[in-house]
């Protein structure tokens, strides 16, 4: 019989968590395996090859394509300055010449007989990337990047907008049911990675932004206010790329949920330790999730190993990814949305839901002792 | 008059490509056949066995598709789901290595005969397309690449009306799998298309997979140029094939040598750089074709089997894939953004809270909680509705989500564009323009679903429903739906096999919910709009804005005579009556008085009173 797997958000008070830092196209690795980076250090470097600007001569001269090279005043390969004249027509015995000017500044790369057109290529882009997250560098991908690693918190969000940011941990609610509002945020946040509790309001995403804060994280956010932020209605979760000045994390999902227990109290142990948080978010094909990842130091590590152990004692245990009974789960699907409980049985046979489709379900004991039939797509682990 | 599709069958038009297979036995001696369809998510196999003469599909496995870390190897999935058909038919599937057994003998109770995949994993096949006039030859190339199965990511024409530096820049963004470039027709002008190639050159587009391999590129333009188009190409890692123009004349499309290297090209560079795939290629006794691909296949097979007029729909939770066969022509689209969970956010935002809710006949339902709701189904994909509220909030953007489609679908399905049509004074009105819909909704047969709002629906009526809303079937019109989604493997299975395939179709992938009658034209609600007498069903008189449902079991056939009012149009003419035979169903037959096209109440109480009626008469969730 196939095991079914359900895989769930990490929250891990320990994790060996590893960074690939890749440059999208070949170039320099600046660091050695054992070198130690923080955030902002350069690791690798390129030049990615610059703009490529058209420019229709033939036409603009008003001559024959095939006429062209002997119209140009700069061979092909030669630098242009943008505004210098690149090619002149013969005129009219020699009178009435006319002439044109690059509308770019770089080299001409072709020009073609055919069409009549040329290619000004604009000076190399430099791209460099950057460490990302204290650690040391444990792999260097010849040519292409490094591989960081850390000794780490990890917290996985499950949506995120915005890219890389980092900065020190700042819880500002007490509890992870309070909705995080303006009154929590103020000028301390400047720099920081502020974590909230529940619901995040559009007014707090915009004060956030207006301190300086590098990332906001917090339980949930209303799609309403997703839309006021980014300006535009999000229509499939693939970010990571938008410009908006503040990184936002969400941990559980959309609308008034509170963070998980244990993800509050995890990031609020770890409050002013320097945190490196990634927004982007991809749902299809090479899932990605936004995520918080806090290095620790020698007594941080040991004493995350010491709670973890103390907790894994505690529960039932399992393996990873696996539903069984005792297990944590979250439910992701109303009408239970975001409560947390553990696996109490999981029947074997399929069960007809209130929808009136039939699926395989589990009975999930929630904190008061009320035991909920759910089915088993709508549950995710906690794991950690 | 456009050329019918000239699509060879992948056996007949060997290629390199198809040296990495293996070779099967002669279709005489195929009596047992494995076939798997690698999606994004799960590897679906079927195992099919010829009984008592008859083709039939006996068993069905599945697995999760393994082309992601921590295997990425999709064989693995690929050996899970056979696996999975070993252990309820009872015969060994498997060799000990994993790969799939064949039979020694025509005895051997073991193993198969042959094994053939489709995929779509990884994104599938996805494409730039390139062409110098977008509603012309580049219009040509994107249905070129759609019939082959890709994604098309652009289309990039000289008269797109972005400036070359823009396209440029919009080249460098994307990263194609392959690029068709098209443009002219032969014996034309080469200028134009050389200068989209001196485009796409400098703009140097990097592949998807493998970074280290070079971009295929597909010339189907003007002949003429293709010696220019080979130097521009020459240098900076592009690898140039030339193909056969697939715009020949303005009056000709030819689209099938286009077709044939998209596949080659597939198989050659994209699968073969994908994980596993390799291995996949040498298992199979058939190249592996697109999941989409196979399906149009075999969606065309079946019209023209039948000679009928079809159109197929897939909903996925990403993209919703529509075919159709009209006559001759036969055309697919891809809405990339149309989906049920990946892109459900996507089809909320297109269509519009107030539209997805004229679909919902309950009262109580909160905007905003609805529109977290679905965000988070965008961000949680993979959930199912528990509650019947969620399902039937569910079921109402599914039919946006097909109604979205299906218009992108009509306005791209067109008559050659560009073509001079010689008019006498009589037919002045009469003659339709270059580039109207092929797609006519009064000639439809048949209308198959597939994809899981559709397919998993706890009601087959629920499902005709939402078939009948979102693609407002004209007069008399056939509903079905895959009961597996079967229909991927059966297309690729047609291409070694065809009578297997299309008793396979006939026997076990298509459900039949019956037939839909509607008569075409403005309906005024509450008054007559047709006469029916239906054998074994009874006579009456269908009101404007209503509808009617009647059992008509099974395979079961009836005589209809349906007169229409005057104005209204049943298939014979505005008002003139029609007697056919009608097929049942497990739905059986809907009578639709709401007229065509459908106008909806305006205010949410009267349409949710309007849809209250509807659920009831067609029993579509319990009370």
């Amino acid at each position: 019989m196939a095991k079914a797997y359900t895989p769930g958000l990490k929250v891990a008070a320990h994790s060996t968590y590893r960074s690939r830092r890749l440059l999208p196209i070949k170039g320099e690795v600046l660091v050695r395996v054992g070198d130690l980076v923080n955030p902002s250090t350069p690791v690798a470097r390129t030049y990615l090859e610059g703009e490529a600007t058209p420019m229709k001569l033939a036409n603009l001269l008003g001559a024959q394509p095939r006429e062209l090279p002997s119209l140009m005043l700069k061979p092909v390969g030669s630098r242009v300055a943008n505004g210098e004249p690149i090619a002149r027509s013969k005129g009219i015995f020699g009178m009435m010449k006319t002439e044109v000017k690059s509308t770019a500044e770089g080299t001409i790369e072709s020009i073609s007989e055919t069409t009549g057109m040329a290619i000004i290529r604009g000076e190399p882009i430099p791209v460099q990337v950057d460490g990302y997250v204290a650690g040391s560098v444990v792999e260097v991908i010849e040519g292409e990047g490094v591989v960081v690693e850390a000794q780490a918190a990890v917290v996985q969000g499950i949506f995120g907008v915005s890219g890389e940011a980092s900065g020190p941990i700042k819880v500002v609610c007490a509890a992870p049911t309070e909705v995080c509002d303006t009154d929590h945020i103020d000028a301390s946040c400047k720099g920081c990675v502020v974590v909230g509790g529940a619901r995040m309001t559009a007014a707090a995403i915009k004060k956030a932004k207006a301190v300086g804060a590098a990332a906001l994280v917090s339980g949930g956010l209303d799609d309403s206010d997703l839309r006021d932020f980014l300006g535009y209605d999000l229509g499939v979760a693939i970010t990571g790329t938008e410009k908006t000045g503040l990184t936002v994390i969400v941990t559980e999902g959309f609308g008034d949920i509170a963070m998980a227990d244990r993800t509050f109290h995890l990031l609020k142990g770890l409050e002013g330790r320097l945190a490196s948080v990634n927004g982007a978010t991809q749902i299809r094909a090479g899932v990605m999730r936004p995520e918080i990842v806090v290095p620790l130091d020698d007594a941080g590590v040991a004493a995350a190993k010491a709670a973890m152990a103390a907790r894994l004692a505690a529960s039932v245990a399992h393996e990873e990814g696996s539903l069984e009974i005792g297990v944590f789960v979250r439910i992701i699907r109303d009408p239970h949305f975001g409560v947390i409980g553990t696996v109490a049985a999981l029947p074997e046979a399929p069960a007809v839901l209130g929808s009136g489709s039939k699926a395989r379900v589990l009975d999930v004991k929630l904190s008061d002792g009320t035991i909920v039939t759910i089915p088993r797509a709508n549950v995710e682990l906690i794991e950690g | 008059m456009v050329a019918p599709e000239q699509h060879a069958g992948h056996l007949e038009n060997a290629s390199a490509a198809d040296s990495a297979h293996a070779p099967g036995p002669a279709a005489g001696a195929i009596k047992i056949v494995v076939a798997t369809d690698c999606g994004s998510t799960t590897t679906k196999a079927i195992l099919i066995q010829e009984v008592d003469g008859v083709f039939r599909q006996t068993h069905r496995g599945e697995a999760p598709t393994t082309v992601e870390e921590p295997f990425a190897d999709v064989t693995v999935g690929v050996t899970n789901s056979v696996t999975e058909l070993e252990e309820l038919s009872g015969r060994r599937l498997i060799n000990p290595d994993g790969t799939i057994l064949r039979r020694t003998s025509p005895t051997d109770p073991n193993g198969c005969d042959i094994y053939i995949s489709t995929s779509s994993a990884g994104g599938g096949l996805q494409m730039m397309v390139a062409g110098v006039v977008r509603q012309m030859t580049a219009e040509s190339a994107k249905r070129a690449a759609l019939g082959a199965g890709a994604i098309v990511m652009d289309t990039i024409a000289s008269n797109d009306k972005r400036r070359p530096h823009e396209q440029i820049q919009r080249i460098r963004e994307l990263r194609p799998d392959m690029v068709l470039l098209s443009g002219g027709t032969d014996g034309g002008d080469t200028k134009k298309v050389t200068e989209l190639a001196e485009l796409i050159a400098p703009a140097k587009p990097r592949p998807r997979f493998g970074g280290e391999y070079s971009m295929p590129i597909i010339f189907a333009g003007n002949k003429d140029a293709a010696p220019g188009v080979r130097k521009v190409f020459q240098h900076g890692g592009f690898d140039l094939s030339v193909v056969d123009n697939l715009r020949p004349s303005l009056e000709n499309e030819n689209l099938g040598p286009a077709r044939d290297r998209i596949h080659d090209v597939f198989l050659e560079h994209v699968m073969a750089h994908a994980p596993g795939y390799d291995k996949l290629m040498r298992w199979s006794n058939a190249p592996i074709m697109p999941t989409p691909g196979a399906v149009g296949d075999i969606l065309q097979a079946i019209a023209r089997g039948r000679n009928i007029n079809a159109i197929g729909v897939d909903i996925g939770g990403a993209t919703t894939d529509v075919f159709s066969v009209f006559g001759p022509h036969f055309n697919r689209t891809v809405s990339a953004n149309l989906g049920m969970s990946y892109s459900i956010s996507n089809v909320c935002a297109e269509a519009g809270m107030a539209n997805i809710l004229r679909w919902v006949h309950l009262t109580q339902m909160d905007e905003r909680e609805l529109r977290n709701r679905v965000k988070n189904k965008m961000i949680r994909p993979t959930t199912i509705p528990q509650s019947l509220e969620a399902l039937i909030f569910e079921q109402a953007v599914a039919r946006e989500a097909l109604r979205l489609a299906y218009i992108q679908h009509r306005e791209f399905a067109t008559n050659l564009k560009g073509v001079q049509q010689q008019r006498t004074v009589g037919d002045t009105f009469a003659q339709k323009q270059g580039g109207s819909s092929i797609v006519d909704s009064l000639a439809l047969d048949l209308l198959v679903a597939s994809g899981g709002v559709l397919s998993h629906a706890p009601r087959m009526e629920q499902t005709a429903m939402m078939l009948v809303d979102a693609f407002e079937p004209e007069g008399f019109t056939e509903l079905a739906k895959d009961s597996i989604f079967m229909m991927p493997h059966l297309g690729v299975l047609a291409s070694v096999h065809e009578r297997a395939a299309m008793e396979v179709f006939e026997r076990d992938c298509l459900i039949y919910m019956g037939t839909c009658i509607a008569p075409a034209g403005t309906a005024v609600w509450g008054k007559p709009v047709a006469k029916y007498s239906i054998d074994g069903v009874g006579q009456g008189t269908l009101l404007g804005g209503e509808m009617k449902r009647f059992a008509l079991a099974g395979d079961a056939r009836a005589r209809a005579e349906i007169a229409p009012e005057k104005g209204l149009d049943v298939g014979a003419g505005p008002g003139k009556p029609v007697t056919r035979e009608i097929r049942g169903g497990t739905v059986g037959l809907i009578l639709d008085g709401r007229g065509r096209p459908l106008v909806l109440p305006s205010t949410r109480e009267e349409c949710r009173t309007a849809m209250d009626s509807w659920v009831k008469a067609l029993d579509l969730y319990p009370s």
